[in-house]
């Protein structure tokens, strides 16, 4: 459901409507405290990086998607935001890989 | 006459090629405020995908002919000593924490910023919530404890800066050029070319990703402050205003939030 700003006569206000605020909060709260958990109790590695990666992803999207309302937009909008930024998010892991293999080249070239 | 007649027509806002018709329904200032976010999200990529480069210029600790010697990770991880030859470990980094001096408490201080910033994003959120109500005081109260957690994280911050340009009591041993030949030299904290935690561009990336995210929260407080003004002043109030301003800095300031939860990832976990 779209926001609307209806003229609502002085005096009597709609009751406030936060539930979902309060369930987003709660969502990234634990995803947070899950990430640090795992900072402490997971070892260092591949697997444990894709984790925390997957996990700010899902906070990402609940900020986006409920913080900022897009999630109730009209769909036009949400791909004209989403399309160019699966784009960049792609570039950036591109880059993690590509990074990591000219790392991999400069060391077997000097050993 | 009736060639006036209808420019009158066509100029009017009713016709739905001359602004009669809201694409995406999103007012003007919202959707421009979407476009320029984006713009910011690639700016931010842009600083990220550097990171993601320069990142690889040294091994990660663990690949390191100092950490191969230990059996375990989590061996390796409690022997961790900088240097400029790998990338340091986060949590061995990031581990001080206000009036606790010398104390080994790992990313508990950042924790707590990051528990900040989501935090002033819901009570943004109340706000612009209590803006469709257009219920003034509940608009003011949740703006104020926004501005509140803004100007609190800068703080947090700011103390963060501080140490990290400060240094350790124990510091590190750096080959320093001095006078035309390398020196060894115990030297404290960062700054942008040397620093006793590891490669240069460790500190490099650490001031310029989180000083440009800093410097967005700063202006977000600003706006945030002009805001609730206008709010205060009962702009918002008049006959045929509405409350869509809080709305358009609710959509900066929860950017921001979201900035943050990328450079909490890739800078103070992995």
């Amino acid at each position: 459901m779209a926001y609307t700003y209806e003229n609502v006569p002085t005096g009597e206000f709609p009751k406030p409507q936060t539930k979902v605020i309060w369930k987003t909060f709660w969502i990234l709260f634990f995803v947070t405290a899950l990430e640090f958990l795992l900072a402490f109790t997971m070892p260092a590695g591949g697997l444990r990086t894709a984790i925390f990666v997957l996990m700010t992803l899902v906070k990402a999207f609940y900020i986006v998607a409920e913080f900022m309302h897009l999630r109730h937009e009209v769909k036009g909008l949400v791909y004209a935001i989403l399309i160019p930024t699966i784009f960049v998010i792609w570039l950036i892991g591109a880059m993690f890989i590509e990074g990591g293999s000219i790392y991999d080249l400069i060391h077997n070239l000097y050993k | 006459m009736a060639h006036s007649a209808t420019a009158t027509e066509t100029n009017s806002k009713t016709s739905i090629w001359f602004g009669g018709k809201e694409p995406f329904k999103a007012s003007y200032g919202k959707l421009m405020m979407w476009y320029f976010l984006l713009s910011d999200a690639f700016t931010f990529s842009g600083l990220l995908v550097a990171y993601a480069v320069l990142r690889f210029t040294k091994p990660s600790y663990y690949e390191s002919e100092y950490a191969k010697q230990f059996s375990s990770i989590k061996e390796a991880s409690e022997n961790f000593v900088p240097s400029d030859m790998y990338w340091p470990i986060p949590e061995r980094i990031f581990d001080a924490f206000p009036f606790f001096h010398g104390q080994h408490l790992p990313l508990v201080f950042v924790g707590l910023m990051t528990f900040i910033l989501i935090m002033s994003s819901v009570t943004m959120v109340l706000a612009v919530e209590a803006g469709h109500r257009r219920h003034r005081a509940d608009v003011e109260k949740w703006m104020l404890w926004t501005i509140l957690g803004g100007l609190t994280f800068l703080g947090c911050q700011a103390w963060e800066w501080t140490h990290f340009i400060t240094g350790t009591d124990k510091g590190a041993v750096r080959d320093v050029w001095m006078n035309g030949e390398w020196v060894k030299q115990t030297i404290h904290g960062a700054n942008l070319f040397i620093n006793e935690y590891g490669p240069a561009p460790f500190a490099f990336c650490f001031f310029t990703i989180t000083g440009f995210h800093g410097f967005h929260v700063f202006s977000g407080v600003l706006i945030n402050i002009i805001v609730f003004y206008n709010v205060a002043m009962g702009i918002y109030d008049r006959p045929g205003r509405n409350y869509e301003m809080v709305e358009k800095v609710g959509l900066y300031w929860h950017f921001v939030d979201l900035v943050w939860v990328f450079v909490f990832t890739f800078f103070y976990l992995v």
